[in-house]
C-alpha cells in the first residue's frame, strides 16, 4: 500500500498530484499489478481533502486503464505502467549523464538545466514530438 | 436538484444596522461549500438565517426546500457548528449525547460514541474542560449523530491551533466520505477551502462576487503580464478582475474561458488565495469611490 502526500506550493491541482504519484509508484515497482490503492475515505481522512479530489483523480487512473474498480472493495492496479522499471533505462540514463557534464561546462547553473530541460519538454511536448 | 440554501433579497437588521441586506444566492447541495469574505460581509448572518436562529427582518430563505427550524423534522435535516463551539460547559460530553439522543429520533448513538472513542477523551469529563479541538470535534460529533442531509459549519477552525484544524478537517472529510452530507463552511483560511471544499462562494456586503465549482474557477483565472495596455483594449471574452499597472507593464487578471493566444502576454496560473482577494478588493469599489474625497485616490 502506498500513502499519498500532498504539495500544497507546487501549483499542481490536488488530483493530478494524486495521479502523478500512483503512475511514479508504478514506474518505481513500489505498486505492481493487483495492489490495492488506498481507500478514498482512507486519503481524505489522512490529507483532510475533498473526496471528490481523490474520486477523480482515480477515475482518470482508471480512464489509463492502469487501475480498475472492484465495487465494495476498493481501486486496484491492473497494469504495470512500463514493462522495465526505471533501472532498465541505463542507456539513456548515460545519455542524459553526458548532456548534464556537456552543459555544465558550458557554464549552465542547476536552475537554467531545469529551465532548459522543461522548456524544451514542453516545446517538444506541444509539438506532439514526446 | 434543490439547493442546499436558497435566499431572495435576504436581509436582516439590527436597529439601524443591516446585517445582511438584499441577498439572494444559491448554494448546491451535496457539495462542500467554502464560504468566504471580509468581516462584516454577512457570512455568519447568513448562516444563522439558514439554521433558524435568526428570522428574516426581509426576503426569503429556504433550506433544503424548506424554511429554516420550521419544523422538528426540519431541525433534523441540518447540523450546525458554530465558531464558539455550542456546549454546555457543566454538563459531560456523555450528557451531551443524551440530550442529542433525546432530542433527535433519527440519533445515531454507535455513530457518536465510535467518534469520540477515536477523539481518546473521556466522556465523562465536563465539557467545560475539553480543550478547543476537543470542544470542536465533539460540536461535530454531535452536528453529525442526527444523521443531517445538511451541515452548516460557521468558521469551525478559526480559533483553533493548526494541529487541531487539520484533524477536525481530516475528521470532516472522512464524514463527507462516508455519508455523502453536504456541507457549507465558512472560514477565512483559503487554504484549507481550498483543501476541502469543491465549490467556493466569494461573499462581500450580502453580494456573491463569484462562485463556482473551484477548479473550474481557477481554470477560468489567468494572470496577464506585459507591455502596458488599456484594459478596455482586451478580446471581448477577457473579463478583467483586476488591474495594475506601472508606466511600461500593466498586469491583469482576467476571467476567460478560451486560450489566451495574444504573443506579447506572459500568462501565469491564479492561485485560490489570490483570487479571492482579487473579488474581495474589488468589490466594495463603487462604494469607496463614492465615500473616497477628490484628492484621494479611489
Amino acid at each position: 500500500m502506498i500513502e499519498f502526500h500532498l504539495n500544497t506550493r507546487s501549483g499542481v491541482s490536488p488530483y493530478l498530484q494524486i495521479v502523478h504519484q500512483v503512475r511514479q509508484a508504478l514506474r518505481l515497482g513500489l505498486l505492481r499489478e493487483g495492489d490495492q490503492l488506498p481507500t478514498v475515505k482512507e486519503v481524505v481522512a489522512r490529507l483532510a481533502i475533498n473526496p471528490n479530489t481523490v474520486l477523480k483523480a482515480y477515475r482518470e487512473l482508471e480512464h489509463e486503464d492502469l487501475v480498475g474498480a472492484r465495487p465494495g472493495i476498493g481501486t486496484f492496479v491492473t497494469k504495470a505502467l512500463s514493462d522495465a522499471p526505471l533501472a532498465e533505462f541505463r542507456p539513456l540514463r548515460h545519455d542524459l549523464q553526458r548532456w548534464l557534464v556537456k552543459a555544465r561546462r558550458a557554464g549552465l547553473d542547476d536552475e537554467s538545466i531545469e529551465a532548459l530541460f522543461l522548456d524544451t519538454f514542453r516545446s517538444s511536448a506541444e509539438a506532439g514530438v514526446a | 436538484m434543490t439547493p442546499a440554501v436558497e435566499t431572495t433579497g435576504l436581509g436582516k437588521r439590527y436597529g439601524r444596522h443591516w446585517a445582511l441586506s438584499d441577498c439572494t444566492l444559491a448554494i448546491p447541495t451535496g457539495r462542500v461549500v467554502g464560504l468566504v469574505g471580509p468581516n462584516g460581509a454577512g457570512k455568519t448572518t447568513l448562516l444563522s438565517l439558514a439554521v433558524g436562529l435568526l428570522s428574516p427582518t426581509s426576503g426569503s430563505i429556504t433550506v433544503l426546500g424548506a424554511e429554516p427550524a420550521a419544523t422538528g423534522r426540519q431541525m433534523e435535516r441540518v447540523g450546525f457548528v458554530a465558531q464558539d463551539t455550542q456546549l454546555y460547559s457543566t454538563l459531560s460530553v456523555a450528557d451531551h449525547l443524551r440530550f442529542g439522543a433525546h432530542m433527535n429520533p433519527g440519533w445515531d448513538n454507535d455513530l457518536a460514541q465510535r467518534r469520540l472513542e477515536q477523539l481518546d477523551l473521556d466522556i465523562g469529563q465536563r465539557a467545560g474542560s475539553l480543550s478547543g479541538g476537543q470542544r470542536a470535534q465533539v460540536a461535530l460529533t454531535l452536528a453529525i449523530a442526527k444523521r443531517p442531509e445538511l451541515l452548516i459549519l460557521d468558521e469551525p477552525v478559526a480559533s483553533l491551533d493548526p494541529l487541531a484544524r487539520r484533524e477536525f478537517l481530516q475528521v470532516l472529510m472522512e464524514i463527507v466520505a462516508e455519508s455523502e452530507v453536504g456541507v457549507v463552511l465558512s472560514s477565512h483560511l483559503v487554504a484549507d477551502l481550498e483543501r476541502v471544499c469543491d465549490y467556493l462562494i466569494v461573499l462581500v456586503s450580502s453580494r456573491v462576487q463569484v462562485d463556482g465549482e473551484i477548479e473550474k474557477l481557477l481554470a477560468s483565472h489567468r494572470h496577464l503580464i506585459g507591455p502596458r495596455r488599456d484594459p478596455s483594449s482586451l478580446p471581448k471574452n477577457q473579463q478583467v478582475i483586476e488591474a495594475s499597472e506601472t508606466d511600461r507593464q500593466s498586469t491583469f487578471l482576467v476571467r476567460t474561458e478560451d486560450p489566451i493566444l495574444d504573443p506579447a502576454w506572459t500568462v501565469e496560473e491564479v492561485g485560490l488565495e489570490d483570487l479571492v482577494l482579487a473579488y474581495m478588493r474589488r468589490a466594495p469599489l463603487a462604494k469607496r469611490v463614492r465615500l473616497a474625497s477628490p484628492d484621494v485616490e479611489p
